[in-house]
């Protein structure tokens, strides 16, 4: 099964060689910069990248769009004090909680979990998967068997179940504990991604060439093979960065993700599901958010993986 | 093919014994004590809890509880929960209810999610094929609470079509809106691979054969198109029936259906060990089996593969 997966990987790199082979009348450019020009031109990686920008801008500052204290509850706007549209980027706004927290303020502050949990896990598991799969890939044999049998054994478990029950293990759970348990479940996908990449990577020319010239192992795995190897793993990587901010909302959404000093909008979708029927907007503006923040994320994912993937073109 | 399916076998041995062990020792390891928690807000008496400790078999050292519940594992018996339930009593409670309502969301997956991407695919750069490409970037990122209860709001409580929670969990047709949420994101993956395959496949040789030999346009699209584009959708396909079952978790809140995913989540909760790993067991063995059912079709897709 992984070597169909792999199969389509090859064709990458494999693409790639033909193209730098012909003459170009301008400066030769390398894959990323090639994808990059490729990239400014399509207008959904615009979008969604000023949506990016925007989102993190939120993330780091959120004093910046309101000066409202999200955990400030006034209970004389208790119960849930409907939109107020003039008031833009005022407290009302949005209307308030169940609480009389400001609703627009909660959103505002929600970003940082999201943002945080996403951007630390999606690093976690490229490095963690990068470097198994490049290690498996590389050296085959034990090394392979080994590494393989472990993302096995790791892809037979439902990745909402197993976070459960480590998150079961936290009495207080920070953004940190998401992380921790998001990587320790998800880095296998990327060691499949990185292994077959590395192993179609590994027979070029150029890595027998480099072999030949003495070149030691170190060397060719991180200056040859690696930025050969890395373009699938990097599709991979943004596209599941917006899943793992669905996967942290919807485990602090059971209640068994992020807890309630920390301001995610998964606690809040939470807590609004009981007054539904009442008060709609209170579930919508948080869910709302978060679709908008999953949707850049997939969309940034879906733009460079037809940059980097000739093939689409 | 017979000697293929018994080292494949064979291979699942290591993965399952591994998945099994990962869990039961990552539910063990769990801080806090499901035993003292019975006695509640109350001091629990230490010698009670040492008797019920020693009858569950809980005063052991991990390693022998684990070798002791490997062993029975492999005689059919799943242990008790702490209540004195037997743990396969409780998993044929919840199974049933939770195949069905898998089985259901995977048939909804596969016919429109592959029927959707065909007609994108086949339409590519149309209006068709981009309206396919929005509804399923939409589909991916509204998460799966929230579609739960935008449906549930507008199927149950403004159309009042359903009820809002199903009131029978092995009635099919009760199903059928939680079968849906549960399979939206899947079916949105179904769709896009589809449409990936056949754009890819649509331009190749043997089509251009099939339609210059005069085939009627059906037979191109089902027998040549359609069968040569499939083995991705089915490899994803393969993995999605095991998470759908473990995954269920959400939408069975939300529609109050009693299936595995409710039943685990109380579980893990109350740090039941032997409810959690019994329900893992079972999850894994359907994940197992049904990786080795799509390597089998590999071979039926595409004669060119032979499992010797």
């Amino acid at each position: 099964m992984p070597d169909l997966i792999e199969k389509k990987n090859a064709a990458i790199p494999a693409q790639r060689g033909a193209d730098s082979a012909e003459p170009k009348p301008e400066k030769a450019r390398s894959l990323g910069l090639d994808a990059w020009h490729d990239l400014r031109k399509r207008p959904i990686f615009i979008v969604s990248a000023l949506l990016i920008v925007l989102l993190v801008l939120i993330a780091a500052a959120p004093g910046l769009f309101t000066s409202v204290d999200p955990r400030a509850g006034d209970l004389r706007n208790h119960y849930l004090t409907k939109p107020d549209w003039s008031d833009v980027f005022g407290a009302g706004w949005f209307g308030y909680d169940g609480q009389g927290r400001s609703i627009f303020a909660r959103v505002i502050y929600g970003a940082r979990a999201s943002v945080v949990v996403g951007i630390c896990v999606t690093v976690g598991v490229t490095v963690l998967g990068g470097l198994s799969g490049m290690l498996a890939g590389y050296f085959g044999g034990w090394v392979d068997a080994v590494v393989s049998r472990i993302t096995d054994i790791f892809f037979g478990v439902p990745l909402l179940l197993g976070a459960l029950v480590i998150l079961n293990a936290f009495s207080v759970r920070t953004v940190w504990s998401v992380v921790f348990a998001l990587v320790a479940l998800g880095w296998t996908q990327m060691t499949r991604v990185m292994r077959g990449s590395v192993i179609t990577v590994k027979q070029a020319d150029y890595v027998t060439a480099a072999k030949a010239l003495g070149a030691g192992t170190g060397r060719i795995m991180f200056k040859h093979i690696l930025p050969n190897a890395i373009a699938p793993v990097i599709v991979v990587a943004t596209i599941a960065l917006g899943g793992y901010i669905a996967t942290e909302a919807t485990l602090s959404f059971l209640g068994i993700g992020l807890q309630d000093p920390t301001i995610s909008w998964g606690i809040d979708i939470n807590s609004a599901q009981k007054v539904i029927r009442t008060a709609p907007f209170a579930l919508f503006f948080p869910a709302g958010m978060l679709s908008i923040t999953v949707l850049a994320f997939i969309m940034l994912g879906d733009a460079v993986r037809d940059a980097l993937d000739p093939k689409l073109r | 093919m017979g000697r293929f399916v018994a080292r494949r076998l064979l291979q699942m041995i290591p993965v399952f014994l591994g998945t099994t062990t990962l869990i039961f020792f990552m539910v063990r390891v769990l801080p806090g004590d499901p035993v003292a928690a019975m006695w509640g807000d109350k001091a629990p008496d230490p010698a009670q809890v040492a008797a019920f400790k020693h009858r569950m078999g809980l005063d052991k050292s991990m390693i022998q509880q684990y070798v002791d519940y490997m062993a029975n594992l492999f005689t059919g018996n799943f242990g008790q929960t702490m209540a004195g339930r037997k743990v396969i009593d409780v998993i044929g409670e919840a199974l049933p209810v939770t195949v069905r309502l898998a089985l259901l969301a995977f048939a909804i997956e596969l016919v429109l999610g592959v029927a959707i991407g065909l007609i994108a695919g086949l339409k590519r750069g149309k209006s068709v094929d981009k309206g396919t490409l929005l509804f399923t970037l939409l589909l991916i990122s509204i998460p799966v609470p929230v579609l739960g209860f935008i449906f549930q709001n507008i199927f149950a409580t403004n159309l009042g079509w359903v009820t809002p929670t199903v009131q029978d969990s092995m009635n099919l047709g009760q199903l059928l809106l939680p079968a849906v949420v549960l399979g939206s994101l899947s079916l949105a993956y179904v769709a896009r691979l589809t449409r990936t395959s056949i754009v890819e496949n649509v331009k190749s040789d043997y089509m251009r054969t099939a339609v210059a030999k005069g085939l009627p346009k059906r037979k191109v699209i089902g027998t040549h198109l359609l069968r040569n584009s499939m083995i991705p959708v089915i490899t994803f396909l393969g993995t999605d029936l095991g998470a759908l079952m473990g995954g269920a978790i959400v939408t069975e809140g939300i529609f109050n259906v009693k299936g595995v995913g409710n039943a685990l989540y109380h579980a893990i909760n109350l740090k039941e060990g032997a409810t959690v790993s019994g329900f893992v067991v079972v999850l894994v063995l359907v994940f197992l089996a049904a990786s080795l059912i799509v390597d089998l079709l590999y071979a039926v897709l595409d004669p060119r593969i032979r499992y010797a």
